[in-house]
């Protein structure tokens, strides 16, 4: 009687596998999928490598894919999580949820280097300023002259406490100033006429005049040169460096999908996921991609220098840094 | 005494069951939630900082001036609407119905087409700042107003009217006897919702007012997202719930019972306001209202016309706004033609539960208990109706309420003689005279809802795209052109369905 229930029951475990294929399921943010993101062309590359399925769950932003790990906790459904940043890193780590990736880091091509071994980067893209050259002939070539430059000329920038870049642009303004990143925000506070809730809203003002510089990132230019044929829009180069935001994935530790999680991670790092990245996430690919990178790519800045906080650091300053900066600008 | 309580409404199983939902699905979002927090950091969880009073303060200031502003020229735009006729008066109405449905980043940008650096009234107002506050706020609130006052006047007694002329009353005297009777019962009604709107603002808020303005609703959001310190999330949660309990404490304290004489179902025919004065001064107010609200809708026309495009994206987006936007309208009007004949101040603090408390909370609350279904489609699609229609229900009611009040004083003696209950008195009394209001709550309630972005941003995901979602995707990878395509569609939807209502609505006219 017990090795026909035996038999029966590893039949039908049996046809379950043979009936199902496996569903990786990876969290990302909105942007990524959909119509305009690279999303459904890396599932399509990935599934040929496989018998399976990529299921992408789309949330806001890489916040919100934290905040939804947060509340989940270890019942999360996500194999995947790919979308968080360097800053987020460190409180995704504590979650205790993130396994490693077992991928050998020095594929990975970013700035600085790459040695974590719990998340993995697939994309970076330095932050900057891009003005309007109609309208400012002579950009700004320091973090010193933007923020003690003509208040007439307006620039918008985004909240920190509701937008990465905006967060990106507190950190920058933190390296390289310090203890007197207060005082410099007072000074900059003049010639800030939009302090945005999103990426969204500032760059859809600026591109509307209604300032002349915008806080982005150093790939934006190329988005207006490859598709729209315009140079109308470029990124000002400072000499202080740049900041620099990377993108990363992990894998759940406790995934009943590990290996294919695990092998997702592989397919990160190769030509199949990073061929997506330049002209559709507008982003730097993190490895090498088949073709070269379009000629636009070459006339885009290239930062001398990369600021970086460890994820760590800004973890455990955030908050504090977040009312220094909203103190000095209601001051 | 014994008529007055015959007048009170019956209040049945139905009134009480959909009253319990609504409530117990507000309860079910903050419960989980108050669990979370105490879970993970204990009753210390919940603690206030200094800052809070000053960005309590800085909310209730821009509500009361935005509410003000919206409120006062919305009574007296309303009033020159109903007692005026000139061409072009319908098409004014539906335009009207217009601002409700954009979302906010869209009207921004019209309005910097308009009061923008280098454009046509370039200085005129300090778009950035308070100024710029306040106009949006205005832009998005003053025609909802009207729309609410124009309504509420359209259940004013016809024979009121003709009373007033035959006793010569002047328009002054028509005002206090006739209409005011009325709109006191609804003015602290629309007053508190458009004060929980203005309160509730977010991104033109902090996209014209950067980070000086902080309202409350900001600081909740920077809890729940960028802290994610759900006890404090929770703890300003509770200041808005008490202020709004206050507000509509306050609203209930104002709101006495309309003495209106219930009439007959004639059509309305105002002969008040004809004189020169008046007629100038109402086309003054006419000609103010559409001043507010055109010159942005122009630049949305503009701005999108040539970027109209029906890609499969836009349809598929359409689709789903639509399909959202009809489901949630039922389901308030299922929900509202049981709470709106209630007056008591618990059933007023019920319809207005969702604007009390923020949705990004109740939202969290809801996926916390939900999460065993989390990536069931079906769930995702049908917790963002439930939220829909809950944000809605209240301006729903605001629009059902005087007409029930109407319907009882007519017919709930008759009514009770003939005791005709149930199907037949929903079939013969209450359809019938209830239509129109029931036709432009209904608009009112699915305009709302294809409108929204909280909904689908707190619990979308699995590709429910719908139109506002698709502007805010679109602009997130550069192609604001195509944002300005789908936001004029989404402005043309919503002008399409207040001509279909309007159409619709008059066409059952009883009598």
């Amino acid at each position: 009687m017990k090795k026909i229930l035996l038999s029966a029951t590893m039949l039908l475990a049996l046809g379950a596998v043979a009936q199902a294929k496996d569903i990786l399921t990876v969290y990302t943010y909105e942007s990524f999928v959909g119509d305009y993101g690279p999303g459904a062309k890396i599932k399509a590359k990935f599934e040929e490598t496989c018998d399976c399925e990529v299921k992408w769950v789309s949330l806001g932003d890489g916040v919100a894919v934290l905040n939804r790990l947060k509340l989940e906790g270890k019942d999360t459904k996500a194999d995947v999580v790919l979308g968080l940043d360097t800053n987020l890193t460190a409180e995704a780590h504590d979650l205790g949820v993130f396994g490693k990736h077992g991928v050998d880091v020095s594929r990975a091509k970013v700035p600085g280097g790459w040695t974590d071994s719990e998340f993995l980067p697939y994309d970076y893209g330095h932050f900057a300023f891009v003005y309007n050259t109609e309208l400012i002939k002579k950009p700004p070539n320091s973090l010193e002259e933007l923020v003690n430059g003509d208040p007439k000329q307006k620039i918008a920038l985004e909240d920190p406490r509701s937008s990465t870049p905006g967060l990106g642009f507190l950190l920058w303004m933190k390296t390289v100033y310090g203890d007197q990143a207060a005082e410099k925000w007072k000074v900059l506070k003049n010639r800030v006429l939009i302090t945005a809730p999103g990426w969204n809203e500032a760059y859809a003002l600026f591109t509307k005049g209604e300032v002349s510089m915008v806080f982005s990132y150093v790939t934006s230019p190329a988005y207006h040169m490859i598709e729209e044929k315009t140079d109308k829009y470029q990124a000002a180069n400072f000499v202080e460096g740049h900041y620099l935001q990377i993108e990363v994935a992990g894998l759940i530790e406790a995934s009943p999908h590990k290996a294919l999680a695990q092998k997702f991670m592989d397919f990160i790092l190769t030509p199949g996921f990073q061929d997506n990245i330049p002209t559709i996430n507008w982003m730097m690919p993190a490895s090498a991609t088949t073709a070269p990178l379009p000629a636009e790519f070459d006339k885009l800045v290239k930062p001398a220098k990369t600021l970086l906080y460890s994820p760590q650091e800004v973890n455990a300053h955030r908050r504090e840094w977040i009312n220094e900066w909203f103190k000095a600008v209601n001051g | 005494m014994n008529g007055s309580k015959l007048l009170m409404a019956e209040r049945t199983y139905q009134h009480f069951a959909a009253q319990m939902l609504v409530l117990s699905s507000v309860i079910l979002g903050l419960v989980p939630l108050i669990w979370f927090a105490i879970s993970r950091g204990g009753l210390s969880a919940f603690r206030l900082d200094a800052g809070v009073w000053d960005v309590l303060a800085f909310t209730l200031e821009q509500a009361f001036l935005s509410t003000v502003l919206s409120v006062v020229p919305g009574l007296f735009i309303a009033r020159a609407m109903a007692r005026q006729n000139f061409p072009g008066h319908t098409w004014l109405l539906r335009l009207f119905a217009v601002p409700t449905a954009l979302p906010a980043i869209v009207v921004v940008l019209a309005l910097t087409s308009i009061y923008g650096n280098k454009h046509l009234l370039g200085g005129w107002i300090e778009l950035y700042g308070w100024g710029g506050i306040l106009l949006a706020h205005v832009f998005f609130n003053l025609p909802l107003a009207v729309r609410l006052f124009y309504e509420a006047s359209e259940q004013i007694a016809p024979e009121n009217f003709r009373l007033s002329a035959q006793l010569s009353f002047t328009d002054k005297e028509v005002f206090w006897h006739v209409e005011w009777p009325v709109l006191r019962n609804i003015v602290p009604r629309v007053s508190a919702l458009i004060f929980l709107l203005c309160a509730a603002s977010f991104v033109i808020v902090l996209t014209l007012g950067g980070p000086t303005a902080t309202t409350l609703e900001v600081a909740i959001y920077q809890s729940l997202r960028l802290d994610f310190d759900i006890g404090r999330a929770l703890t300003l949660g509770f200041i808005q719930i008490v202020l709004c309990f206050v507000l509509v404490a306050l609203s209930g304290r104002v709101m006495l019972q309309s003495v209106t004489h219930a009439g007959n179902q004639l059509f309305q025919r105002r002969f008040d306001g004809q004189g020169s004065v008046s007629r100038f001064i109402d086309l003054t107010m006419i000609v103010f209202g559409a001043l507010v609200v055109l010159p942005p809708l122009f630049a949305l026309v503009s701005s999108g016309f040539m970027q109209l495009q029906i890609s499969p994206q836009v349809l598929s987006a359409s689709g789903f706004s639509l399909g959202i936007g009809f489901v949630s309208a039922c389901l308030d009007l299922i929900l509202a033609w049981n709470t709106a004949q209630q007056t008591d101040w618990f059933s007023q603090g019920i319809a207005l539960s969702a604007l009390i408390v923020p949705p990004a909370v109740m939202a969290t609350g809801w996926f916390i208990l939900l999460q065993p279904f989390s990536d069931s489609l079906i769930m995702v699609i049908a917790s963002i109706i439930a939220l829909n229609a809950l944000m809605a229900l209240p301006f729903v009611v605001s629009i059902l309420a005087p007409a029930f009040e109407r319907r009882r004083k007519k017919h709930d003696r008759l009514c009770a003689q003939l005791a005709l209950s149930g199907w037949q008195k929903l079939r013969n009394i209450d359809l019938p005279l209830m239509w129109r209001p029931l036709v432009q709550s209904f608009l009112l309630g699915f305009i709302l809802s294809i409108g929204d972005l909280t909904a689908i941003t707190l619990l979308g995901n699995q590709g429910v795209v719908t139109l506002p979602s698709l502007i805010q995707i679109q602009m997130g990878h550069y192609r604001g052109s195509d944002a300005a395509g789908t936001a004029l569609l989404l402005a043309i939807l919503s002008l399409v369905c207040a001509w279909a209502a309007q159409r619709f609505g008059d066409q059952y006219d009883p009598d």
